[in-house]
């Protein structure tokens, strides 16, 4: 017999439509879903540069996790040639290639809206090349040092071999944010200057390169896990939710069921 | 071949020997196993067998094994015998084993896959070089798609002698094929955009209009193209327009059609000769295959990665799209069976997932099976597409009525769902 998903699909506010399913020759305008004054904005920076696999899978499940518990979501993707709007709650980096990255940090350095939404005490939440840019310093296309946003006090460089595969981490416990699972697919390593913390501890897999995995400081977030970290994560996707807007409810059981499973088939696969 | 060196006759023997054995147990279809046993005993039987033959490579990360096809029965219009690597074994082990089957054929049309397009050119000194396109693909083992370019790149400009077809749309592929002496472009179309959005030279952003794409910084444009896919048409570099009419479907397998005119017309092959037999071709690999099995019609897509899955969209009619022949007609209501694993060639890590819009199977009824299922059915609850999911392809066919049932799936789980309905097929 087939099994039915449990989640039902017809609750009020929880479809809100993911914009930035890039289309070239649209219009350069930011698309807009949901508004008004008390919506929740989520902000996708530069899909065309920083989204090598998989990275939309964080806003869409911030959006999800968000819209379940009742509130109003924008959630925008911003391309590299528009300005980054300062007024957002969450922002978002994702991953990408040695290329894009380095343009991302030079266009994000001369449109200065991510530091003035870090000085306004917004989100943000960072993977992989995305994390690096958010540094002091980070490797380019021939491990020459590149400057990054100085967004949060690391400094990345390029490692002895790739570190590919799946990734387990244990979350430092003063953010209660359960075990990570996720997979990672990089060169960097990372270091930390005072008082920037590691996200987590590394049980599988590589993260920073020193045993630690990810680095936050203030409400400022990033991780080696790649692409759609958020996914396998709901408890971290919580942890953003709620230093944007305080704390949340439980979502609905019958909302956890695939996104449960997921996560235990997974760490169960990678202990086996 | 009767110029081969003893040790190499004997290597594609014993080779053969070995190919017909899988063959005859059942245990593959003996397209890489011979190969295998041949190189070991002559590590240089791919230089010897490509020597004093006309070889084309084809590579790409989609369409490498259609297209391989598709011009196989282009310069097979010339009336000689073509030596190909049918079933898509794109290692050098499926190269030797593809040249040492048809040891007279003056003509060898060859699969290379992207990673290793390099050696290949050293090894069977290609006289046209087939480029597709590049997207993301397989990221835990290809590491950087910008790095493949870059790679093949340096490759060109070290054999001017090589003359390359290459699609113009594809920013990547068109900055690759640029260090090359002799190009003929090819407007095959470009629909995943997402990983070009800079400029694989200077790094600046690419802007795209009507007219193409070009660097907003330095000199890098769209080539102008010699050959055109227009709609159902193509155009030749005479400007002769000739409708496509192909029995294959999806927008994809049009491109990859001029394609292969185009390097069939390098060898002399005529398109009034070749576009004939380009139409006879209706199933690659088992892919595009219809298949009964208890009373219902399975359409059998593989599709590996996010552009490979939009052009399959295509196919069902999903995008709105209407498929190429009436076989394939775009009918929205049809079930779909989607299959995802994660093994070593369909790449450990499904991140992918998220970047393919499943939003446009609204409306459909959605199964989903494959090892990484949980993966996909994470994924459809959040894009709100109700599913059914089931243990394997006979379950999914218990489960929808009779008539058509659309499958897409990625490699491995491709072939698991092969051999089970290639038994009733």
């Amino acid at each position: 017999m087939p099994v039915r998903p449990g989640a039902p699909t017809d609750e009020a506010g929880l479809h809100v439509d993911i914009p930035v399913w890039s289309t070239p020759g649209q219009s350069s305008e930011p698309q807009r879903r949901g508004s008004g004054p008390s919506a929740l904005r989520f902000i996708w920076i530069y899909p065309d540069l920083l989204s090598t696999y998989g990275d939309r899978g964080n806003l869409v499940m911030l959006t999800r996790r968000a819209a379940l518990r009742g509130l109003v979501v924008e959630a925008i993707g911003i391309n590299s040639d528009q300005p980054v709007p300062r007024q957002g709650d969450i922002y978002l980096l994702g991953g990408g290639e040695d290329l894009p990255q380095i343009l991302a940090a030079k266009r994000l350095r001369a449109d200065g809206g991510l530091a003035a939404a870090v000085a306004n005490n917004a989100v943000i939440f960072a993977v992989c090349a995305g994390y690096q840019l958010l540094g002091e310093v980070f490797g380019g296309a021939q491990g020459e040092p590149v400057e990054g946003l100085g967004l949060l006090d690391i400094r990345s460089g390029r490692g002895e071999k790739r570190g590919v595969g799946e990734i387990v981490a244990d979350v430092d416990p003063v953010l209660g944010v359960d075990r990570l699972t996720g997979f990672e697919n990089h060169q960097g390593v990372t270091s930390r200057g005072p008082g920037v913390k590691p996200l987590a501890n590394v049980v599988l897999g590589v993260g920073n390169g020193d045993g630690t995995e990810g680095a936050y400081f203030g409400k400022v977030l990033g991780t080696y896990m790649h692409g759609p970290a958020l996914v396998r994560n709901p408890s971290l996707a919580d942890l953003l939710l709620t230093c944007a807007v305080g704390n949340l409810p439980a979502l609905r059981p019958d909302y956890e069921i695939w996104t449960n499973r997921l996560r235990s088939e997974r760490l169960a696969a990678v202990s086996a | 071949m009767g110029k081969l060196p003893i040790r190499a006759r004997v290597a594609t023997t014993i080779g053969g020997a070995a190919g017909r054995m899988s063959r005859l147990t059942g245990r593959g279809d003996g397209s890489v196993i011979g190969g295998v046993v041949g190189l070991r005993f002559a590590p240089d039987l791919l230089r010897q067998l490509a020597a004093g033959r006309q070889i084309v490579l084809v590579t790409g990360t989609n369409g490498k094994t259609t297209t391989t096809r598709l011009v196989t029965a282009a310069i097979g219009s010339l009336g000689q015998e073509v030596a190909t690597n049918a079933f898509g074994a794109n290692m050098e082990s499926g190269l030797v084993s593809a040249l040492s089957s048809a040891s007279e054929a003056p003509y060898a049309v060859l699969e290379v896959d992207e990673r290793h397009l390099a050696s290949m050119i050293d090894a069977t000194n290609p006289r046209a070089i087939v480029l597709l396109n590049l997207s993301r693909d397989q990221m835990d083992r290809a590491s950087e798609i910008w790095l493949i370019a870059r790679r093949w790149r340096e490759a060109f400009g070290a054999n001017p002698q090589c003359r390359l077809v290459a699609n113009a749309d594809d920013p990547l592929i068109a900055w690759a094929a640029g260090s090359a002496g002799d190009v003929t472009w090819v407007a095959a179309g470009q629909r995943w955009h997402e990983d070009s959005w800079c400029c694989p030279d200077c790094g600046s952003h690419l802007r795209r209009d009507e007219l193409g794409w070009r660097c907003g910084e330095c000199s890098l444009s769209r080539p102008s193209a010699r050959w055109v896919l227009d709609g159902d048409n193509v155009i030749d570099a005479a400007g002769t327009v000739r409708e496509l009419r192909l029995a294959l479907p999806g927008r994809a397998n049009k491109s990859n059609a001029v394609m292969a005119l185009a390097v069939a017309s390098l060898f002399g092959a005529d398109v009034d000769q070749a576009l004939p037999e380009l139409r006879k071709v209706a199933s690659v690999a088992g892919r595009y295959t219809s298949v009964r099995r208890r009373g219902r019609t399975l359409r059998l897509l593989l599709a590996k990665n996010p552009a490979g899955w939009l052009e399959a969209f295509d196919v069902v009619g999903a995008t709105g799209a209407v498929g190429g022949s009436d076989a394939w007609s775009a009918r929205r209501a049809d079930p779909i069976l989607l299959a995802v694993n994660a093994q070593g060639p369909d790449g450990r890590d499904t991140s992918w997932l998220w970047d393919v819009d499943y939003r446009v199977l609204a409306g459909r009824p959605v199964l989903v099976t494959g090892e990484r299922k949980v993966d996909l059915a994470v994924r459809l609850e959040a894009d709100e597409i109700p599913f059914d999911m089931v243990d394997d392809i006979d379950a999914a066919v218990d489960a929808v009525p009779q008539g058509p049932l659309d499958v897409i799936a990625n490699y491995t789980a491709f072939q698991q769902i092969r051999a089970t309905v290639g038994r009733s097929a």
